[in-house]
């Protein structure tokens, strides 16, 4: 349990998907305008990175690497997530409209997303049993959701901030990104 | 892109400075801010990409006639991870301490929307050598790119550049830019910085435009 806690945490904070290991910077920088969006768009990847996970363990651990074919896993992961991101938005079309509406708009930006083909190989690569790869995938979705959402409130504050004109716009957006990456430094040591 | 009459000089120079993928096309951030606390690695990281984004472009433009259009984004990730999983094997055997060192990024070179937006925007249109050209324009590009980037890492944040000690910084380094928080940082001024030489108005907007999803999350441009 102690280190289940530890792979959810380290996830979420000290190794943010975003801030520590750079993955999924495109949405992070693009779709953070606003709370609504970030919030949607997190909870997006949160959820497609726990179902891509769930499907690619299983795929590595019992057809891939039984068949010593392992060396498949970026060309066979990368089409499943976007098989299954296609699968996910078909079934909440018909099934669930309300949460389609919240997160389908997001749903196809996530298909080249790195953070979520990211966590599937990272899970192989530390050789996490089902659980903690399903618990490292909560924690790097989360970890991403907290990341845009707190993001987004620094920007609503960088807009009405009077910046010289060669740092408006992405400049500026990337140096504030440094700034909140600084504060999740504080997060560091915290299991050591 | 689509008019026949395409220099191949001009594809082959556009990459390098004018549409630079990274500093003024901003695609591609991921890689550059992960892999750039050392020149070498970024230059190591360049090449890769490079070797990937010249295989795919080949293969996706000679094809461009036979994949049907509406599972042209499966086929490209396909040929794309190929030549990904034949750079991994390339490095894990000629280059290993390279291969250690990109670790993960190696295999999300993937996911790198600069390859996927190439493929897009400019193989998927024109003939197979004006997509080499493009793909080594681009690919230069890149790696002079991340080059600069790791290069102003290395010296400010180690005080070394390329295995040499620079005098000064060395024993007193700003450890910050090898930390996460300082790629942003050096990003951020990199970019002012082209912005300025360039003397044109920064984007507002990070990407959307050159996003090649843009299309199908249905804003045109504007993914708010």
């Amino acid at each position: 349990m102690k280190t289940m806690m530890v792979i959810l945490l380290s996830a979420m904070l000290t190794d943010n998907f975003v801030l520590a290991k750079f993955m999924g910077i495109c949405p992070f920088l693009g779709v953070s305008k606003k709370l609504d969006s970030a919030t949607g768009m997190g909870l997006a990847v949160t959820f497609v990175m726990l179902c891509a996970t769930l499907v690619t363990y299983p795929i590595h651990h019992f057809i891939l690497v039984p068949n010593d074919l392992a060396y498949f896993d970026t060309v066979v992961f990368i089409l499943v997530i976007a098989l299954f991101v296609q699968l996910v938005e078909t079934m909440l079309k018909k099934c669930i409209p309300s949460l389609y509406r919240a997160l389908g708009v997001y749903l196809p930006l996530i298909t080249t997303n790195c953070a979520v083909l990211g966590v599937t190989v990272l899970s192989i690569d530390n050789d996490y049993t089902f659980a903690e790869s399903m618990v490292n995938a909560l924690g790097g979705g989360l970890g991403f959701l907290i990341a845009l959402v707190i993001f987004s409130g620094v920007r609503k504050k960088l807009e009405y901030a009077d910046i010289p004109e060669t740092f408006r716009g992405v400049p500026a957006t990337l140096i504030a990104a440094s700034i909140v990456s600084v504060s999740f430094m504080g997060f560091s040591g915290l299991f050591s | 892109m689509a008019e026949n009459k395409v220099s191949l000089g001009r594809e082959l120079t556009k990459g390098v400075i004018k549409e630079n993928p990274t500093l003024v096309m901003l695609l591609g951030m991921c890689p550059t801010l992960a892999v750039t606390t050392q020149a070498a690695n970024g230059v190591g990281m360049g090449l890769a990409t490079t070797f990937v984004l010249l295989g795919s472009n080949i293969v996706i433009s000679s094809l461009r006639k036979v994949i049907p259009d509406k599972v042209r984004i499966p086929a490209f990730i396909v040929i794309i991870a190929s030549f990904v999983t034949l750079i991994g094997f390339l490095l894990e055997g000629f280059v290993p301490t390279l291969y250690e060192s990109l670790g993960i990024y190696l295999t999300l070179i993937t996911v790198n929307c600069i390859i996927f937006g190439r493929a897009e925007m400019f193989a998927s249109k024109n003939g197979v050598i004006a997509s080499a050209c493009d793909a080594v324009g681009m690919g230069i590009g890149f790696t002079l790119a991340l080059f600069v980037m790791g290069s102003v890492r290395e010296i400010l944040g180690a005080g070394q550049w390329m295995g040499m000690d620079i005098p000064v910084i060395h024993d007193n380094p700003m450890l910050l830019f090898i930390m996460p928080a300082g790629g942003f940082f050096t990003l951020g001024v990199i970019i002012a910085a082209v912005n300025k030489f360039k003397g044109r108005k920064p984007p507002a907007e990070l990407g959307c435009k050159s996003c090649p999803n843009a299309k199908n999350c249905g804003k045109d441009g504007d993914c708010r």
